[in-house]
C-alpha cells in the first residue's frame, strides 16, 4: 500500500532541504507547506525547527498555525516535531524572559545551566540517547531498532522538562547535565536532535515513522 | 563525562574538483567531491566542511550543484563557505542543501552581517571562518581570501568579537601549517578555545593520529578537520578515481603518483578507534545511511 503523502510545516524556521531528503530516503513523499487544508489532510505531519522559541511561537500566531498544530495532533495522525519543534509543543520556555508555548503537553524549556560554572551552550556536536523504558522501552516507537546508547545530532541551548515522566522516550546528559532527548505520547513522537542529521541511525528513525504511518 | 568531540573532513573545491594546497596555495587537484564526500561519510564522518577556496577571489559561487549533489546522499551536516557576500548568499546555499555556513572576508569587512546573519538564521547556523598567520613578533592576526589578504586584525579580539555578535562557531585555521603535516597549531587553538564559550573547530596542519589527539588534550579543540590525511588515504585506496576532472588546478601531482612527504594516511574509522582508546568522546560505531 502507498503510503498517503505527509506534510512538512513551513514556518521560515530553519533548514527543511534535510528533512525532505529525509523522508525521501523512507520513502515518504511530502509536502513542504503552510497551508491549513493540506496540512489537515496530509497523512502525517512534521514540524521542524532551528531558531529562537519567541520568534517561532510570533510566526505561528501570526500565520494562525498555533491552532493547526493543536488540531491535527488531537486527529490522532502521527506527528513528529525536531528541535523546536518539540519546544514549542510545552507550556512555556525561559528564553529571554518567559515566552508562552503551544501548552498542548505541560512542562518547561529551560536553558543549560549550572551555578558557578561556564558550560560551553549551545550543545553542538553528537551524543547518545538512552532509552527511559528499559530494554523493550522503544519497541513499537520510532526509535525501534535503535542501539541503546546510539549517536545523535544535536543543535541547541535549551531542552525540555516535560511534566509527565511517563512520556519521556529517551534521555542524554550534556556537561553532566540530564534531560529529555525524546518524547512519545500517543501519536506524538519528538524529539531534540535531528535525525535528519544523524546518518543512518536518524534514517532508522525515519523509517519507523513510515511504518507508523502505513499502519495508522 | 566530556562532549564528543567532531571529526570534519574538509573539502577545498576550485570549481568542480576537490584540490588540496599547502598554506592554503598552490592547489593540486585531487579528484571528484562527491566521491570523497560520500566515501567519508560510510567512514563516520561527524559533518562534512565545502570551502569554494576561489570564490571570494574571482566572485563566484560554484558551490551548489555539489552541495545540493552531496546533500542528497549524506545525512550529515555540511557547512560550507566561501565567497559568501550577501545575506541572499548564505539562504541560497541553505536552500540548496547546506545546514551551516563559514564567513571571513565578508565578516571582516563588515562584522554587522555577523548579527544580520545569526538573527535570520540562528547562531548555530552562522560560523566565522577566521585564517591566522602568526607573526614574526608571535601575534596572531587574521587573514582573508585563503590567507592572502593581510587585516591587521588580532585573532584573539576578533574571535571574541564575533563571539559577541552572535556566530555560533569559530572555524580557526592555521594558514602556516596548512597541508604541511606538521599537526596543528596547539597554541593558538588553546588560546582561542579557552577565551570564548562557543565551539572551535581547529584546522590546518594534521600530519597524524597524535596530531589530532594533541589539540583535543592540549589545545582544548572542541571539533578538528582534516584534509589531506584524509585524502591522502582515499586516494591509496582507490588509485583508479582520476577521470572527468575539469583540471582547474594543478594536475601534475595526481599524474605523478608523488605522496605528501610528512604526511601518515590517515583512515576516519582508525582515527575514532584510536581516540576512543585514549579515552577521548567521539561518535563511534556507526550504522550507515544507506540501508534497504
Amino acid at each position: 500500500m502507498k503510503t498517503p503523502p505527509i506534510a512538512i510545516l513551513d514556518y521560515g524556521m530553519g533548514n527543511l532541504f534535510s528533512v525532505r531528503q529525509a523522508c525521501r530516503f523512507a520513502g515518504l513523499e511530502a509536502d513542504v507547506t503552510c497551508d491549513k487544508g493540506k496540512i489537515m489532510r496530509a497523512g502525517a505531519l512534521i514540524v521542524p525547527g532551528v531558531g529562537a522559541f519567541g520568534d517561532a511561537m510570533a510566526v505561528l500566531e501570526r500565520g494562525e498555525l498555533c491552532a493547526v498544530i493543536a488540531d491535527f495532533i488531537k486527529s490522532g495522525k502521527p506527528f513528529m516535531g525536531i528541535c523546536l519543534g518539540f519546544q514549542i509543543l510545552f507550556s512555556e520556555s525561559e528564553e529571554f524572559g518567559l515566552q508562552k508555548g503551544l501548552g498542548i503537553f505541560p512542562g518547561r524549556v529551560v536553558k543549560f545551566s549550572r551555578p558557578g560554572k561556564a558550560l560551553k551552550v549551545p550543545q553542538v556536536g553528537w551524543n547518545s540517547i538512552y532509552s527511559a523504558r528499559g530494554a523493550t522501552g522503544w519497541n513499537g516507537t520510532e526509535l525501534s531498532g535503535v542501539s541503546d546508547g546510539e549517536f545523535m545530532y544535536f543543535v541547541h541551548s535549551f531542552y525540555v522538562q516535560p511534566l509527565l515522566q511517563e512520556c519521556v522516550l529517551a534521555t542524554s546528559t550534556y556537561e553532566g547535565i540530564g534531560f529529555c532527548s525524546a518524547f512519545k505520547k500517543d501519536n506524538v513522537f519528538a524529539c531534540q536532535f535531528h535525525p535528519e542529521k544523524s546518518a543512518g541511525a536518524g534514517m532508522a528513525i525515519y523509517r519507523n515513522f513510515q511504518k507508523i504511518i502505513e499502519r495508522a | 563525562m566530556s562532549k564528543n568531540i567532531r571529526i570534519i573532513p574538509r573539502l577545498d573545491i576550485k570549481g568542480a574538483d576537490l584540490v588540496k594546497g599547502i598554506h592554503l596555495e598552490g592547489l593540486r587537484v585531487l579528484g571528484k567531491p562527491e566521491e570523497f564526500a560520500a566515501y567519508y561519510y560510510e567512514c563516520g564522518a561527524d559533518e562534512l566542511l565545502y570551502m569554494d577556496v576561489v570564490a571570494s577571489l574571482f566572485g563566484r559561487n560554484s558551490l551548489h550543484g555539489i552541495i545540493s549533489r552531496i546533500a542528497r546522499e549524506t545525512y550529515i551536516p555540511l557547512i560550507v563557505g566561501g565567497g559568501l557576500r550577501t545575506i541572499e548568499d548564505i539562504a541560497q546555499v541553505l536552500r540548496v542543501g547546506a545546514d551551516k555556513v563559514s564567513l571571513n572576508t565578508e565578516a571582516i569587512k563588515n562584522p554587522k552581517m555577523i548579527s544580520e546573519a545569526a538573527r535570520k538564521f540562528g547562531s548555530s547556523t552562522i560560523l566565522i571562518s577566521i585564517e591566522t598567520i602568526k607573526q614574526a613578533d608571535g601575534r596572531y592576526l587574521a587573514y582573508t581570501d585563503n590567507g592572502r589578504e593581510f587585516t591587521g586584525v588580532e585573532v584573539l579580539e576578533w574571535a571574541k568579537r564575533v563571539e559577541e555578535l552572535g556566530a555560533g562557531e569559530i572555524l580557526l585555521t592555521s594558514v602556516d601549517r596548512d597541508g604541511t603535516g606538521k599537526g596543528y597549531d596547539v597554541e593558538l587553538t588553546k588560546m582561542v578555545s579557552d577565551a570564548v564559550a562557543i565551539p572551535v573547530i581547529s584546522g590546518g596542519g594534521c600530519g597524524s593520529l597524535q596530531d589530532v589527539e594533541h589539540v583535543i588534550t592540549a589545545g582544548h579543540a572542541d571539533a578538528v578537520t582534516l584534509a589531506s590525511v584524509l585524502h591522502y588515504d582515499r586516494l591509496k585506496r582507490f588509485p583508479g578515481t582520476v577521470p572527468n576532472l575539469t583540471g582547474e588546478g594543478n594536475m601534475e601531482y595526481l599524474k605523478s603518483g608523488k605522496s605528501f612527504s610528512k604526511i601518515s594516511p590517515v583512515n576516519l574509522c582508525d582515527l575514532k578507534s584510536y581516540l576512543v582508546a585514549r579515552g577521548i568522546n567521539c561518535r563511534h560505531s556507526v550504522s550507515l545511511g544507506k540501508v534497504g
